[in-house]
């Protein structure tokens, strides 16, 4: 153990103290006390820039169950080293902002920041740990410290709603995950992600290849939203604001690009990688940016453009595993999609958590996020209205925030795409850049409407809850400082360098040998710059007369959403199982019955006859006398005068006289002892047979004849049949001497008895004996209590609670 | 009056000949189980015979603890021969001269049958006096 492995896992411990820090000073708000430890982590993974811009990585083990290879190994490189800045750094804006959003008074802040410092390290652990299960352990861990998170004022409705939705798909896709590390662990023999990647050959030739990489990307899909699987997001907007910036944008729903991007190294390179990453990327970044446009809640909007943005960097990382099959224009094309895509994560990071920060703000003021009511407030909260220009301005890819860098070069990124001449892009390849830019202009049109549909037009305060005014300055501290960074990173890109450019060598294989991070604003005229521009034309032209045409969103019908899908889904296995159950599981002691028997048929009648097992051998047949012969049909003459009689006692007597039978029968195979009990417990049991014939009650007792059914009759014929050939079979088949030959020698000499049944009763075998009589014990005590001991009295009711 | 009267002497005979099995089980067919049927037998007929009080008198057992005492009886035979250093169950024989009867081979399965025996008879009288008794 490490420092950093306590690092990682300081978040945790924390988490133990909080609650006494919020019962024992009462007085101070209980996330200044929390606020403490991100800005520690924050500054401590700072100076792990040095080491990851020279390129070099950190390694930590500690032993967790070393005997089958699952030690708690981090691993920092650029990659992760990225992640857990984004994680700290907005971590602590988070809490500040919190500290200032949720009150001391009302809220239970004990949970929430119990919760939330669950989430950091379960997040530090995803982003920095080499052993994949240790991943795993972590990444189930965000799973359900989001679904507390969301549920965090669990006497809502929606809120419960929000939180079991991400839960039954988050998890759905880690346990899809899961199964993919154990495929990886088949191939390769090894938990660990970097041996992983050192045998990245022996994967892509095993068979297994593609059924681990469709689950891992089933994995990476749930959690970060992608199409289909996004519609969790919007739902889990009822969390508070807090929660909402830092899960559900910045962090958790970037836990699946993480998958991919750490997973690049062992998939790239393969069609199916490259066709469903950068395919449902780009789906997802056009239906996201699509269903923006169509809602009235702020919250609504940023939800669905989270999963847009998420969709964007996926594309790009899709587009950048081409880099990792081959490169053929000019050097390293593809590493710039990849670039881009590290880029935009950093960039979404940043608007993204302001614009959140905003929205709550705005919530916080004025009591409502429904832009219907919302308006003129530009003149009332002027830096709100700044920081939301700011970020929206960035989101839509407006010069000079970073968001315009990032998104000319996803152009690059997806015209380059386009011109890829392997798996059947010449035909498909020109979709990629016509979707983005359809999805930059819905982008465009959500963003202004972010924008200027709160902050400009008619102020309403009728339709207001409270009266709206600036927010209090630590409320405005966070977004204040992620806005600047991104003008700052706006004009500043090459600020960067020392982040990126150890991440992309994480992600890119290693045949890719010199990426350069060149970003500027002014390429000259391209065809990228031409694409912005008609994305702001036409984007502008939309957004006047959204009025219009906005009714494109009526036409879909209601019935075949996604989101009715998954609730019909629900309902459907629900009612489905219950059905299930209802069809067998019918309380009626025959039906079991039936199903018993039927299986056994099914069972040993296949087994018998699939494996060759039925054999009729007649040779050590001993002849049948007179007396046999005779004995059997009075026995079945009895038997079946059971089925066919009406009165019940001529049944018994028909029993007892099958009864009879057998011990006759042992009469004559010469077993005295058999005999003799048979006789007597059978007349035992005869009159026991009486004695419940007697008792029955007089209403129900209708001398009817057994009714014929047909199953009955086929089930009961199978069971005959199938004992009678096992029966058969296996006495064709002896495959070795009885040991009867044994009992017979000894029982004289060493047990001293003649009576060879006795000997072996008592002596040879007497630990079965003396458990057959506890059985009788245990029966006559049963007998007893049943009978003796009455509970409920004759109404019905408990005679001990009666009184 | 036949009746009861036919019963007392068969009883007798049941009895005796139910003492018979059990003690014949090693080397004739009986033992512990028939034996103890038989003499549950008899009881059975005694009930029949008088009513349940007049037995109970000239009985006076509990047949739910003959039950257990004989299971008891069967286990400590089994737990002795741990003492012995041979594993649980292990029965030995040996020829005795007994005061009456003279050279007699015993074993200690007798003992073990005996537990049986009790058991049988404690089970069969337990089940049938607590149905009888039901209303």
């Amino acid at each position: 153990m490490s420092l950093i492995h306590l690092v990682i896992l300081s978040p945790f411990l924390l988490a133990i103290l909080v609650p006494f820090a919020h019962k024992y000073f009462k007085s101070i708000h209980t996330g200044w006390f929390v606020l403490v430890l991100p800005l520690v982590l924050f500054i401590y993974f700072l100076q792990f820039l040095s080491t990851t811009m020279n390129g070099e990585t950190y390694t930590s083990t500690m032993k967790w169950i070393p005997s089958i290879g699952i030690d708690f190994v981090v691993y920092l490189d650029g990659l992760g080293l990225l992640f857990a800045l984004l994680i700290t750094g907005i971590g602590a804006m988070v809490v500040l902002y919190s500290i200032y959003y949720l009150s001391k008074e009302k809220e239970a802040l004990n949970t929430f920041y119990v919760y939330l410092l669950m989430f950091m390290g379960a997040m530090l652990g995803v982003v920095l740990s080499d052993n994949l299960l240790v991943m795993y352990s972590f990444w189930e861990l965000t799973s359900i410290s989001s679904f507390l998170l969301i549920s965090y004022w669990y006497h809502r409705e929606k809120s419960r709603y929000g939180a079991q939705k991400s839960m039954l798909i988050t998890v759905f896709g880690g346990l899809a995950m899961l199964a993919g590390i154990i495929l990886l662990y088949l191939m390769t023999g090894t938990f660990s992600i970097r041996e992983n990647i050192a045998n990245v050959d022996l994967i892509t030739s095993h068979e297994l290849f593609v059924p681990a990489l469709l689950l891992f990307l089933l994995g990476a899909f749930t959690k970060s939203a992608q199409f289909p699987f996004h519609i969790w997001l919007p739902d889990a907007m009822e969390a508070p604001t807090p929660v909402s910036a830092y899960l559900h944008s910045a962090t958790m729903v970037k836990a699946g690009i993480y998958l991919v991007a750490r997973m690049s190294p062992v998939f790239a390179g393969a069609p199916e990688w490259f066709w469903l990453v950068s395919g449902f990327g780009i789906a997802t970044l056009f239906w996201g940016s699509f269903s923006a446009v169509k809602q009235t809640d702020l919250k609504a909007i940023l939800a669905f453009s989270t999963v847009s943005q998420l969709g964007l960097i996926m594309s790009l990382l899709g587009v950048g595993s081409a880099a990792a099959y081959y490169d053929y224009i000019g050097e390293n094309a593809y590493t710039i999609a990849t670039l881009a895509a590290v880029f935009h994560l950093i960039n979404h990071a940043t608007f993204k958590g302001s614009l959140f920060m905003v929205v709550g703000i705005v919530d916080h003021e004025t009591g409502t996020r429904d832009i219907r009511k919302l308006g003129g407030l530009m003149n009332l909260m002027p830096i709100t209205f700044t920081l939301a220009i700011i970020g929206a301005f960035s989101m839509a890819g407006l010069p000079p925030f970073n968001g315009f860098l990032s998104k000319e070069m996803f152009f690059t990124g997806m015209l380059q795409a386009s011109e890829i001449s392997a798996w059947n892009m010449e035909t498909l390849g020109m979709i990629f850049p016509v979707l983005a830019w359809i999805a930059s202009v819905f982008t465009f049109i959500y963003s202004m409407i972010l924008v200027f549909k709160t902050f400009t037009g008619k102020y309403q305060p009728e339709k207001l809850d409270k009266k709206p005014h600036e927010a209090p300055i630590g409320m405005l501290i966070p977004p204040i400082i992620l806005a600047s960074l991104v003008v700052i990173f706006g004009f500043f890109p090459m600020l960067l360098k020392g982040v990126i450019e150890p991440a992309l060598y994480s992600i890119l294989p290693s045949n890719v040998l010199s990426v350069e991070v060149k970003i500027y604003h002014w390429h000259g005229f391209n065809t990228e710059l031409f694409m912005t521009i008609g994305v702001i034309l036409v984007g502008v032209l939309l957004y006047l007369t959204v009025a219009k045409w906005g009714k494109i969103y009526e036409w879909f019908p209601q019935r075949l959403t996604l989101n009715k899908l998954y609730d019909g889904g629900l309902v459907a296995l629900d009612r489905g199982a219950s059905a299930f159950t209802k069809s067998h599981m019918t309380g009626f002691i025959r039906d079991y019955l039936v199903m018993i028997f039927a299986f056994m048929i099914v069972l040993l009648g296949v087994l018998l006859f699939s494996t060759d097992a039925f054999n009729v051998n007649l040779t050590n047949v001993a002849p049948a006398g007179i007396y046999e012969v005779i004995l059997a049909l009075v026995m079945v003459i009895s038997a079946v005068t059971i089925l066919f009689v009406k009165s019940r006692l001529a049944a018994i007597i028909a029993l007892g006289a099958v009864g009879y039978s057998i011990s006759l029968f042992f009469v004559l195979f010469r077993a005295p002892d058999l005999a003799l009990t048979q006789l007597i417990v059978e007349t035992v049991s005869v009159a026991l047979f009486l004695l419940c014939f007697y008792h029955l009650p007089e209403l129900s007792k209708k001398m009817d004849k057994l009714r014929f059914k047909v199953t009955n009759f086929i089930i009961s014929l199978g069971v005959g049949l199938v004992v009678i050939f096992i029966g058969l079979s296996v006495n064709s088949s002896k495959l070795f001497e009885s040991i009867s030959s044994y009992f017979e020698a000894a029982s004289y000499k060493e047990a001293g008895g003649k009576n060879m049944v006795n000997v072996i009763l008592v002596d040879f075998r007497g630990f079965d004996t003396l458990f057959e009589i506890a059985v009788l014990t245990i029966a006559a005590f049963g007998i007893y209590a049943m009978i003796k001991l009455r509970l409920t009295d004759k109404k019905g009711g408990v005679k001990g609670e009666s009184k | 009056m036949i009746l009861q009267t036919t019963t007392t002497l068969l009883t007798f005979i049941i009895v005796i000949f139910s003492v018979y099995l059990f003690f014949a089980g090693h080397y004739t067919p009986g033992g512990g189980f028939i034996g103890g049927l038989m003499t549950s037998a008899a009881l059975v007929l005694l009930l029949l015979a008088f009513d349940k009080k007049t037995v109970q008198n000239a009985l006076p057992f509990n047949y739910l603890s003959v039950a257990a005492a004989g299971l008891m009886i069967s286990i400590i035979t089994g737990v002795i021969a741990l003492f012995f250093d041979v594993p649980f169950l292990t029965h030995t024989f040996g020829y005795v001269e007994l005061p009456l009867l003279g050279k007699t081979a015993l074993t200690s399965t007798l003992p073990f049958d005996l537990g049986v025996y009790l058991v049988v008879v404690g089970v069969a009288m337990t089940i049938i006096q607590t149905i009888g008794e039901s209303e």
